[in-house]
């Protein structure tokens, strides 16, 4: 049995419940125990164009907190991941930055040990319940289901901080998503960026290549697009009906969180798995099975 | 960074490439030979008509500091880190990027409004969001613990002590970059 902090981020209780309700279903049904957060804030992905020091200091104090518990930390964003993760290992090899991190908290009584792993739902799912494990846990097999995944860049990039997946050809997710009996479809340009980091500033380019990711997964007959990252949910959810009406497009490709799919093989009923809070309604894949 | 320009060697600064790589992330910045894979790799250059990862290392290594830290593209980076896994030279192009965006910042007082806001949001509740009220009430109808507190004031000294607060106190904003 494993225990991890659970490291929320900020656009989960923001937006995207549901990704939290149905993860914390699923992965308490797989024996993945969770402890809150002791205190919280952001990741500091967000703060690092503004200053890096700030975003590797943000990060480190969230890293010291889970050392304090003793525990290492689950994230469900991707986001969240990359940046907790990177911010570990670089503090950890390199005594320059660590030190300088280490003064700036210093004076909050804090120190970076390097003594906490960082992993995202995927790698638990993966590493600590493991493959078997979760077969075992499918007692309603998704057979009929056609989908593809959008693994996302920040589990994946810069590879020299990852070392669960094939940043050129990932296979995690797929496989995961094969354990639930559905059908993983290739299509062209998967390893594809959603766009969202930039929408603040500029709405058109990730439009765009949300678009094309649309098209290609709409293209190989996937039903649903299955991602692990609540920021290229929101780009590929929420967002649709907007990308349908830039470009007088028709997509109706429903976004399912990795925990709404395994939730349905793992018995529970779609009501429990809050695919009302979708904005691409699924009724047409949920009355399929 | 959009209109093709005589580069005057008045506008170069030789001492710009060193500056730059001094700056964690973007040591390597000096090893950049053109080939362009961090471009032909961008989501973001395949739409955007300016942002071109290889020019801006092209332009360090030129030195026209003043060029690219008043040019809006380098907004547009949207970090998948293509650019730093296919580089055959291991320069971090989307963390050069970073060490300039962090440079307009600090040097030119300028930021995209969305990030000032981020910060603002951090400073008053530890989230980059103001959650509603409705979704914390929503969280006990959907049986969620309630959400970790933040301890704001360990967020506003980190904000202090590593010079964020004297960042972005006077800093101007802008809130969109042209495609």
């Amino acid at each position: 049995m494993s225990k991890y902090l659970l490291f929320l981020g900020c656009v989960i209780p923001y937006r995207l419940s549901s990704y939290e309700v149905t993860a914390r279903k699923v992965l308490s049904k797989l024996g993945v125990e969770l402890q809150e957060m002791p205190e919280f804030n952001c990741c500091g992905f967000p703060m690092d164009p503004v200053n890096h020091d700030l975003m590797l200091t943000l990060a480190a104090r969230n890293l010291c907190l889970a050392e304090k518990e003793g525990l290492s930390i689950l994230t469900l964003c991707n986001g969240c991941f990359g940046t907790l993760n990177k911010t570990n290992k670089m503090l950890k090899e390199d005594k320059d930055a660590r030190e300088r991190v280490n003064g700036y908290l210093k004076e909050s009584g804090m120190q970076f040990r390097g003594t906490a792993e960082v992993k995202h739902l995927v790698h638990v799912l993966a590493e600590d319940v493991g493959f078997e494990k979760i077969k075992e846990a499918v007692s309603k097999p998704l057979g009929q289901m056609r989908v593809a995944q959008h693994t996302g860049c920040h589990i994946l990039r810069p590879a020299k901080y990852i070392d669960q997946d094939d940043p050129e050809n990932p296979t995690l997710l797929k496989n995961l998503i094969r354990l639930t009996g559905a059908a993983c479809l290739d299509y062209l340009g998967e390893t594809e960026c959603c766009g969202n980091p930039i929408i603040g500033v500029n709405e058109e380019i990730p439009f765009n290549i949300a678009r094309e990711k649309l098209n290609n997964v709409k293209g190989v007959g996937a039903k649903a697009l299955i991602t692990v990252c609540p920021f290229c949910h929101m780009m590929y959810d929420l967002n649709q009906p907007r990308i349908e009406r830039a470009f007088n497009e028709k997509y109706g490709i429903p976004v399912l969180h990795y925990t709404q799919l395994l939730g349905l093989a793992m018995g529970f009923k779609s009501e429990e798995l809050e695919f009302n809070e979708l904005r691409v309604k699924p009724t047409e894949l949920l009355n399929s099975i | 960074m959009s209109k093709m320009r005589t580069v005057k060697s008045s506008e170069m600064d030789p001492r710009f490439k060193y500056e730059i790589s001094k700056a964690p992330g973007a040591e390597k910045i000096m090893n950049c030979f053109q080939c362009a894979t961090c471009t032909a790799d961008c989501p973001i250059a395949r739409f955007s008509r300016f942002y071109r990862p290889r020019r801006i290392a092209r332009m360090v290594q030129f030195g026209l500091k003043d060029r690219l830290l008043s040019s809006d593209d380098l907004w547009l980076c949207s970090t998948c880190y293509a650019c730093i896994d296919h580089c055959p030279q291991d320069v971090e192009v989307a963390n050069v990027v970073r060490v300039l965006r962090n440079m307009v910042v600090k040097e030119k007082g300028m930021i995209p409004l969305v990030f000032r806001e981020l910060a603002s949001n951090l400073l008053k509740t530890g989230y980059v969001y103001v959650i509603p009220e409705s979704r914390l009430k929503r969280r006990t109808e959907q049986g969620l613990p309630p959400l970790p507190r933040a301890n704001l004031e360990v967020i506003t000294r980190i904000f202090g002590v590593t010079g964020s607060t004297k960042i972005l106190e006077n800093v101007k904003t802008f809130e969109k970059v042209e495609t």
